[in-house]
């Protein structure tokens, strides 16, 4: 499914990545989790051409896609749940949901993954995606995305930051769902015990390496021996 | 009419000819073509100057105007001074615009003056298009003024709306409001290669709870300029709010001056202003929608005018 060879990525004087080696199989649910600024997000954003590394090497289905551009990658199955969900000035709840289906469907079909993301479909179809949204309301939009798109490896980028209970709840579902009807492999950045409940397996990022790939019980024992560098959230919610 | 008026119609009122209700008056090349009034609404030819008088009777509900001005005939300047009496308690759609085709290499030059008269509780939404084609290298100029005056309780929400193929145009909109009147503006320009729009609000807040809102979003692109110019001056308890948003691209250029003056203590005025290239992340977003970058760009700029 995918694969890292050897990536290194530096910015500035610091070494953000250090020769990671990693490899997810199809239909696995996999979560990311370590310290703050250990690299976790930079691997996502390298898995989808959001960041180039430089040097080593991604492969995604046998094919390098280290030198594709985001959009060909996505063309290619990958998505991409963004921590900070983008703004925007005019686009609406409707228009973002079309563009990421990558076809045409009408305000029905949209309104169904509207709800399912736990929004009142009538209240939120024709509203802009700008200011006037919460955090909460902008992070179930931004899920809305990534389910309407038919994925091979879907990356949530701290998907339990900034949303509420009911989200949090629903997040689980979907991410089950995703791998039931897609045959989706997910990738997770998360600090989040009940998301590493799920994995299949947690990989441990630290000072830009892996420490550790393993099942969560041998991770979460593995944190707890670290004192304070990796604290776990072990609430609903974080938001 | 032949294909290319038609055409030109339907882009700047939205339907087709055949499809125009309520009363309209199309004028072509300098001339009034084809007119239609109806039981509320008069439109009369102006003896003194080229245009007409549009009398609205009082208590009108919900009924169009459609005033379209095509210009085929290169290296036409055409002045025209159209002027609205709406009367007391009125509620009417007024569907303004210009369509210039010009294929030569003479300049056409469409002016319209519009000069509109609120009577007490009347509301008017004015939607006004410009839009400009043709293979000639002659220049297509649009010049429009347009001038507002909302007696008590008056209100007026114009759209402006500039879609392309423009090369030079001096926006003017000055506007007098006395008390409990509202001015809504909504304008959306878009400039390209050598293109030129100048964009000139003055209004006065002169009568107690009168209130404005001016939204302005523009794309410049290429080498085009655009000018953006506003003053609102509160003489009353009144709220004014000028929202100025630009996205630019290439080498092209945007300058806005905003200009809020209060000379009442109880007015209460607002300008943002906001110039900028398309935010990256924005861009990123819709890429890991499956989008290239060129259709990403092109997604973030029809939202931004939509």
């Amino acid at each position: 499914m995918i694969e890292l060879k050897n990536i290194c990525f530096t910015r500035g004087n610091k070494k953000i990545l250090d020769n990671i080696n990693l490899k997810i199989d199809e239909n696995k649910l996999i979560a990311i989790t370590g310290p703050n600024g250990s690299g976790k997000s930079t691997i996502c954003k390298i898995i989808m051409g959001i960041e180039m590394p430089d040097s080593g090497q991604v492969i995604f289905n046998g094919e390098d896609i280290t030198n594709l551009s985001i959009d060909e990658r996505a063309r290619r199955k990958i998505s991409f749940a963004f921590q900070q969900p983008v703004k925007f000035k005019g686009i609406t709840v409707y228009d973002i949901i079309r563009l990421s289906a990558g076809k045409d469907i009408n305000k029905k079909q949209a309104c169904e993954i509207l709800s399912n993301v736990g929004l009142c479909a009538k209240e939120y179809i024709d509203r802009e995606i700008n200011n006037s949204l919460s955090g909460g309301e902008l992070k179930r939009i931004e899920i809305a995305t990534i389910a309407v798109r038919d994925s091979k490896l879907t990356i949530f980028d701290e998907p339990e930051a900034g949303i509420d209970l009911w989200s949090f709840n629903n997040l689980i579902q979907i991410f089950e769902e995703l791998q039931k009807t897609q045959k989706s492999s997910i990738l997770i950045v998360t600090h989040q015990e009940r998301i590493l409940n799920i994995a299949d397996n947690v990989i441990l990022v630290k000072n830009g390496k892996i420490e550790k790939i393993a099942q969560k019980e041998e991770i979460l024992d593995s944190i707890s021996k670290q004192g304070n560098c990796c604290k776990l959230k072990r609430g609903d919610c974080n938001g | 009419m032949d294909k290319i008026d038609k055409e030109l119609l339907k882009t700047i009122a939205d339907v087709d000819v055949e499809e125009i209700k309520g009363a309209y008056n199309i004028r072509k090349n300098g001339q009034g073509i084809e007119r239609k009034i109806t039981e509320n609404i008069n439109i009369v030819t102006k003896k003194d100057v080229s245009g007409i008088d549009i009398i609205v009777k009082e208590n009108t509900k919900f009924e169009f105007v459609h005033i379209p001005v095509i210009i085929t005939e290169s290296g036409l300047k055409d002045v025209v001074y159209n002027d609205f009496y709406i009367g007391k308690n009125a509620n009417v759609i007024i569907v303004a615009g210009c369509g210039i085709h010009n294929d030569e290499h003479k300049d056409s030059e469409h002016n319209g003056i519009h000069r509109f008269f609120l009577e007490e509780g009347a509301k008017v939404k004015y939607i006004e298009k410009h839009y400009g084609e043709g293979a000639g290298d002659g220049k297509r100029i649009l010049n429009p003024v347009t001038e507002v005056h909302l007696k008590k309780g008056a209100s007026l929400n114009m759209e402006s709306i500039q879609i392309k193929g423009v090369d030079s145009t001096i926006r003017t909109t000055n506007a007098v409001l006395e008390e409990d009147t509202n001015f809504v503006v909504t304008e959306k320009i878009m400039t390209h290669g050598k293109q030129f729009a100048k964009t000139n609000f003055d209004v006065k807040l002169n009568g107690e709870n009168s209130s404005v809102k001016v939204t302005s979003r523009s794309v410049a692109t290429e080498q085009s300029e655009q000018i953006f110019n506003s003053k609102v001056e509160g003489n009353a308890k009144c709220f004014g709010h000028v929202e100025c948003d630009a996205i630019i691209k290439d080498n092209a250029k945007v300058t806005s001056t905003p200009e809020i003056v209060a000379n009442n203590i109880d007015a209460n005025l607002i300008h943002e202003a906001a110039i900028g290239k398309i935010a990256g992340e924005q861009l990123i977003k819709l890429m890991t929608l499956g989008l290239t970058e060129k259709q990403a760009e092109e997604e973030i700029i029809n939202g931004f005018l939509k």
